[in-house]
């Protein structure tokens, strides 16, 4: 099954206003423990988007604290697990898997939703949960060290490369990357299936969304096809290697005093919000 | 049964590293085709062994296939020449194997059994021709022999057997006890054991080095003698620790001459931020200063934030990589430890090394053995270091500076310090506040103790020489710690699990003990249960271990068991170690007998006061001779390239400085991307508020008047935090110094008048020190080529590092200039003070006129600014630092990428005007709208240059003087560093 985005979503240029819409009744889990470390952003950017969420240490899932059942948004927030010892995100991924894989696959048959950001987008990646074809959760890319060889801080373009629940009315995503293992490599037979089925969600880009070509530091890691976020083949689970969440507001964004003195001349009006708040309306959307 | 080792090769099939590090290797001279990288587990099993299929088990879980290969007891074959492995030495921390360990528990669910353990280690394969001894030099670039043990292999010898499985177990005698030590000797062999260390009964050899002079050696001699027994080792080495200039600041804190009978620290530091508080009244912004592991101000109504900066100077000397690891990490417990613990927030850095493109040939012992790390080493490592440090514990590191100079090769300075945030109170209770209470038991959570960092308090209060202990060095392990923190700061203290809370750093549990011991006097420990890395240690070791990632807390009896469960949910080792009493005592048990007791007014009090003397003596260096060049394009150029004015971005780009979603103004800025003076953080969510960190600091001028330098670092700091829109009485310093050979009395005047310029300009700039530290030794000491003594002293070294509160930081400006069209001011003076500056430095000279300041008239200056910053009528604003207006202007301009049309008065030597290096100035853009609203504000301060347009900088006085293409002024800029 493939979620289409609706077709005729107004595109929302430039930065969207603050939502005054209320917030949902369903909760998010992030997870946390072991060395992740981007959970309080991203309990804030979805509770500014509509979304409650608990930050639960995976201990806590495996010792049956608490209970996955009880969430709809299931997140794997940016981080160090384990410190990237055994490759970035895998150890986390081997915790998970061999401690709560019954619970994980009951989580994805019902009708919610996966985020990786970061290093939860290399945890994605080691369990499987992406590109999950066929409902396969096998290992089919990897988030290999950046051409660069070491983590590289910076802010990057991020083009919306398919229309689904995550992308609709997203013109452009500016945020920063900060990682050291996000050079999405895959076989030529998983690149041609990623494709055709839509699921490259998002795409390293110039400014004016002209393509990185693989170019640095547009593509900031060498990533085949300048891919920065992929898609489950059901559209239901994403990963992204960039952070949205790090960027909410309009002074995160590394141009903004520039866009504000911009903006003050022609007598615009300053937004407080940034772009990068569409992605996580998007995902609570799904709920509403 | 026999004890099992099973070796798992790990490789990536098309490695994507591989290119750039073979590159890398190669730019160091090393005639290298292919350096290939070999990930390697050993397995180390003695009650269980693992089949093929579980090691197959293992190896998948160990990689990623898409990318990846593994081999289980297979030597990897591809084609190389040599093989070179890299594992650590017994002992060392091995944080990945720690990881590969975990997994293969979880997947098989068992636990591994005591001495049962993963160790990992890096197999190079190289391809190319190297010579025997150029093969050696390439394993000492890819190895430290402090930490690593290196095998090397031909091609022939590794055949098809491959690498040797080896497994770095630590074997040590059993269960050694604590020894007496007879002090009642002659005056030489008791000075020799105070400089030297114990002679450890066993083997023989001297324990290293107490840092203890005859006087403090007399004191505990007489005061054992005084109670009739001899000390043990353990009092010996605590006493060291504890009375060491490291933890105690003996020379801060000393008599000095007739005139400050109270000490440096209490006359001009403390007595600085209490004449400042008692003025501000009811607008001090101070919390907590001086007595906690950080110091701390007002936030807002709600929360505190606090600042703390340490240096790790010896042990980054010896290795740069864990040196500076542990350094930035040990800095984040004194923000974990402050009060019941405040969340790390922000890291900042600050290196002084030597030119990366210098190769000294010095050495620490005779005949050319243990050779110094090269600057390009020391830098590397460093770097890394605190990046791995802040990157793995999710702590943005944005703000920094790297300097170099010549004086920094024998002993680099590594600064690295944190802000944490925290509430002022939670449910009630005051969270900036702790006491320890008799009865509440002593639980030390996190890493387990090893041999590592033995000594390093009293090492570092010497001089770096061949003595230096190799045990010194600390590893890192920034994940155990980000698990400890995160229960820490997020769980149990809003529990109200434990009541007082402080990190162990220098002298590892004898200091933190013994100083928590203070808040209820007294303490009991049993020394047997502190949790080991491996059996062996004696208890003097135990004791002063300075092993990593461990908190020392006072947990009432009551708590006791929540905290201990919520400990063990979150995989953080706890163990109670002993009770805090008020029997006035440290008293320390090992298995059943009492193996210290000393009284803690002894412990904290007992050291005998010193009386320093000081001389001072003012130097004179001769002018530079040289004439103005009548067009500067080139002398720009070359003043843009020079190594402390360029760009480091290389440092600025691999530090994650936007993780927990604050950033606002970063390090680089622009779309010409240019390093910043300051930054700025936002630290709580929804609060229009943020923090702004900056820093001064100006060795080139102390040789020259450490008094003006001082205030030259003063001024810097605060001001960076003023370009940004922080204004003045928001504004929170903190001092470190970094002095060299402070035996000598004419280095102790250079200390003393510095100090005394602390005081003045603080005072009169209203901003409090909230904390601060000082490293007194800063020497080399050592021989060159010919085994010719040579000493390389650092040039006394303050850095002033600046915190400050924005209002409202969408009202903060950046560095770069915006808009065509718009006016360039510089706001204040600038006269001929180039002493010390960069631009005699270029022109080979030192020269005597440092710049002076009037921090009165700065005041008002700064409050003027601030004003225009408030009503946004500024687009840019950048201050003068380092380099002068000249390149301020060229850095605005590089900044926005836009060109500039500057005119100068034609007064002074252009040459000189451009690059002087006066304080209080500042470069600002501002809309033509403003222009009447701005001047209005700034008054004759500010003074009209040109304006922001076209391709390039044109720089004319009564001539032109500059013309330059931006493109070209970015690519000098950047040049240096390209390819770092």
């Amino acid at each position: 099954m493939t979620i289409a985005a609706q077709r005729n979503s107004p595109r929302v240029t430039g930065l969207t206003q603050r939502s005054e819409l209320a917030m949902i009744d369903e909760k998010a889990l992030i997870m946390s423990g072991f060395g992740i470390n981007s959970e309080m952003e991203t309990k804030e950017v979805l509770a500014r988007a509509g979304m409650d969420a608990d930050i639960v240490h995976i201990n806590d899932l495996i010792a049956g604290r608490k209970s996955l059942s009880e969430y709809r948004l299931l997140v794997f927030p940016g981080g160090f697990s384990y410190g990237d010892d055994t490759g970035a995100g895998n150890a986390y991924a081997n915790r998970v898997r061999n401690n709560l894989w019954v619970d994980l696959l009951e989580f994805l048959d019902g009708d919610n939703l996966v985020l990786g950001i970061c290093n939860g987008f290399q945890i994605l990646a080691n369990l499987g949960l992406v590109p999950a074809f066929d409902k396969h959760y096998a290992r089919d890319i990897a988030l290999m060290p950046n051409r660069g060889g070491r983590l590289e801080c910076r802010f990057v373009s991020l083009k919306p490369a398919a229309d689904n629940l995550w992308t609709k009315g997203i013109e452009r995503l500016y945020c920063p990357v900060a990682h050291g293992e996000g050079n999405l490599s895959c076989s030529a037979d998983t690149l041609l299936r990623l494709k055709r089925q839509k699921m490259i969600a998002f795409t390293y880009c110039h400014d004016d969304l002209t393509p990185a070509y693989g170019e640095y530091p547009w593509n900031p890691n060498g990533s085949v096809e300048d891919i920065a976020g992929i898609t489950s083949a059901d559209g239901k689970v994403l990963g992204l290697m960039p952070h949205p969440e790090r960027a909410m507001e309009f002074v995160n964004l590394y141009d903004w005093p520039l866009r504000k003195e911009e903006m003050r001349r022609k007598g615009l009006t300053v937004p407080t919000e940034s772009m990068n708040m569409q992605l996580f309306r998007n995902a609570i959307g799904y709920f509403r | 049964m026999e004890s099992c080792v099973h070796r798992i090769e790990v490789r990536y099939t098309t490695d994507p590293r591989l290119k750039m590090r073979t590159s890398r290797i190669r730019s160091l001279g090393f005639a290298v085709d292919e350096l290939h990288l070999i990930d390697v587990y050993t397995l180390y099993t003695s009650t269980r062994d693992f089949s093929k299929t579980e090691l197959a088990d293992i190896g998948t879980q160990l990689v990623n296939p898409v990318v990846q290969k593994f081999l289980a007891d297979t030597p990897t074959q591809i084609p190389f020449d040599y093989a070179i492995e890299v594992g650590f030495l017994p002992g060392v921390t091995d944080n990945v194997g720690a990881t590969a360990r975990q997994t293969i528990e979880d997947f098989f669910s068992l636990k591994f059994a005591e001495g049962e353990a993963v160790y990992t280690s890096q197999l190079f394969l190289v391809s190319g021709t190297l010579s025997p001894a150029e093969l050696q030099k390439l394993a000492v670039t890819l190895a430290n022999p402090l930490v690593n043990r290196v095998l090397i292999k031909t091609r022939t010898e590794y055949g098809n057997k491959g690498m040797d499985p080896v497994v770095p177990v630590v074997h040590l005698d059993e269960l050694p006890t604590a020894e007496t030590v007879n002090l009642d000797i002659e005056d030489m062999e008791l000075a020799r054991i105070g400089k030297e260390g114990i002679v450890d009964s066993l083997t023989g050899q001297r324990r290293g080095p107490l840092a203890l002079d005859l006087a403090q050696m007399r004191a505990i001699r007489d005061n054992f003698a005084a109670q009739g027994r001899m000390p043990t080792d353990i009092e010996i080495e605590s006493l060291a620790q504890t009375w060491s200039e490291h933890c105690k600041h003996t020379i801060f804190a000393s008599a000095m001459d007739d005139d400050v009978p109270n000490g440096l620290y209490k006359t001009f530091i403390q007595a600085a931020t209490n004449k400042i508080r008692a003025e501000k009244g009811d607008k001090d912004i101070c919390v907590t200063v001086f007595t906690d592991n950080s110091g701390s101000i007002i936030f807002d109504d709600t929360y505190l934030v606090t600042h703390k900066v340490e240096t790790h100077n010896s042990p980054s000397a010896l290795d740069p990589f864990g040196g500076a690891l542990t350094g930035i990490v040990g800095v984040n417990r004194d923000t974990i430890g402050f009060g019941l613990g405040a969340k790390p927030c922000i890291n900042f850095y600050g290196y002084c090394v030597g030119d990366p493109d210098c190769d000294p040939a010095l050495f620490r012992g005779k005949n050319k053995s243990t050779p110094i790390l090269s600057p390009r080493q020391i830098l590397d490592g460093v770097v890394r270091g605190v990046g791995v440090g802040g990157n793995c514990s999710g702590i943005p590191t944005p703000q920094g500076w790297c300097l170099f100079d010549n004086r920094y090769v024998g002993k680099p300075l590594v600064f690295a310090g944190t802000v944490g945030v925290m509430p002022l109170e939670h449910a009630g209770r005051k969270l900036y506040e702790k006491e320890a209470a008799p009865g509440d038991f002593i639980v030390v959570a996190g890493g387990r103790v090893g041999k590592d960092g033995i000594h390093g308090a009293t090492f570092s209060s010497e001089a770096l020489d061949h003595a230096s202990p190799v045990t010194a060095v600390q590893i890192g392990d920034p994940i155990t710690q980000k698990k400890l923190s995160d229960v820490i700061v997020n769980e149990a203290r809003d529990q109200e699990l434990y009541r007082s809370i402080t990190d162990n750093g220098a002298g590892g549990i004898s200091c933190s003990v013994a100083e928590m011991a203070k808040e209820c006097n007294g303490c009991h420990v049993y020394l047997d249960k502190v949790p080991l890395k491996y059996h062996g240690m004696a208890p003097w070791e135990i004791w002063i271990s300075e092993s990593q990632e461990r908190m020392t807390l006072a947990v009432p009896p009551e708590k006791l068991d929540s905290f201990m469960s919520l400990m063990q949910s979150r995989d953080v080792e706890a163990t109670v170690i002993g009770k805090f009493s008020d029997s006035g005592k440290c008293v320390v048990e090992w298995h059943g007998k009492v193996v210290m007791e000393i009284t803690l007014d002894f412990l904290h009090d007992g050291a005998p006061k010193k009386h320093l003397k000081t001389t001072y003596l003012k130097t004179t260096y001769p002018e530079p001779e040289s004439f103005c060049p009548d067009r500067l394009d080139a002398t720009m150029r070359s003043m843009l390239g020079r190594k402390n004015l360029c760009s480091k971005e290389f440092i600025s780009i691999q530090y994650d400085h936007t993780v927990q979603g604050g950033h606002v103004l970063g390090p680089v800025q622009g779309a010409g991307r240019v390093q910043s003076l300051a930054t700025l953080t936002k630290v709580v969510p929804g609060s229009k508020k943020g923090v702004g960190l900056s820093q001064g600091i100006f060795p080139s001028y102390s040789e020259i008047d450490s008094y003006l330098m001082a205030g030259a670092a003063i001024d810097t700091a605060i001001r960076g935090l003023i370009a940004i829109g922080v204004p003045l009485d928001t504004i929170a310093i903190l001092d470190n110094f970094c002095w060299c050979s402070s035996d000598e009395p004419e280095r102790l005047g250079q200390l003393k008048r510095a100090a005394q310029g602390c005081y003045d300009y603080a005072v009169q700039f209203g901003t409090p020190f909230i904390s601060g530290k000082d490293s007194m030794y800063n020497d080399f000491s050592g021989f060159d080529a010919e085994d010719n003594p040579v000493k390389v002293s650092v040039p006394p070294t303050l850095l002033i590092s600046s915190i400050g509160i924005h209002a409202d930081v969408a009202k903060s400006v950046s560095m770069d200039a915006k808009i065509e069209g718009d006016l360039v001011y510089v706001i204040g003076e600038t006269s001929e003070e180039l002493g010390g500056s960069e631009y005699f430095a270029l022109l080979g000279g030192i020269g005597n006129t440092i710049p002076k300041l009037d921090a009165t008239l700065l005041k008002a200056r700064y409050g003027r600014l601030t004003d225009a910053l408030t009503h946004e009528l500024v687009a840019s604003a950048f201050p003068v630092s380092h380099g002068g207006l000249g390149t301020a202007l060229a850095k605005v301009a590089i900044a926005g990428q836009l060109g500039m049309d500057i005119t100068i008065p034609s007064a002074m030597r252009p040459d000189y005007y451009l690059f002087s290096e006066s304080l209080g100035r500042f470069v600002v853009t501002v809309a033509p709208d403003h222009k009447r609203a701005f001047e209005r504000c700034c008054g004759a301060d500010a003074q009209l240059l040109g304006r922001v347009g076209g391709k390039n900088l044109r720089i004319t006085s009564d001539k032109l003087l500059l013309d330059l293409p931006v493109t070209e002024l970015t690519n000098a800029y950047k040049a240096p560093f390209r390819g770092y």
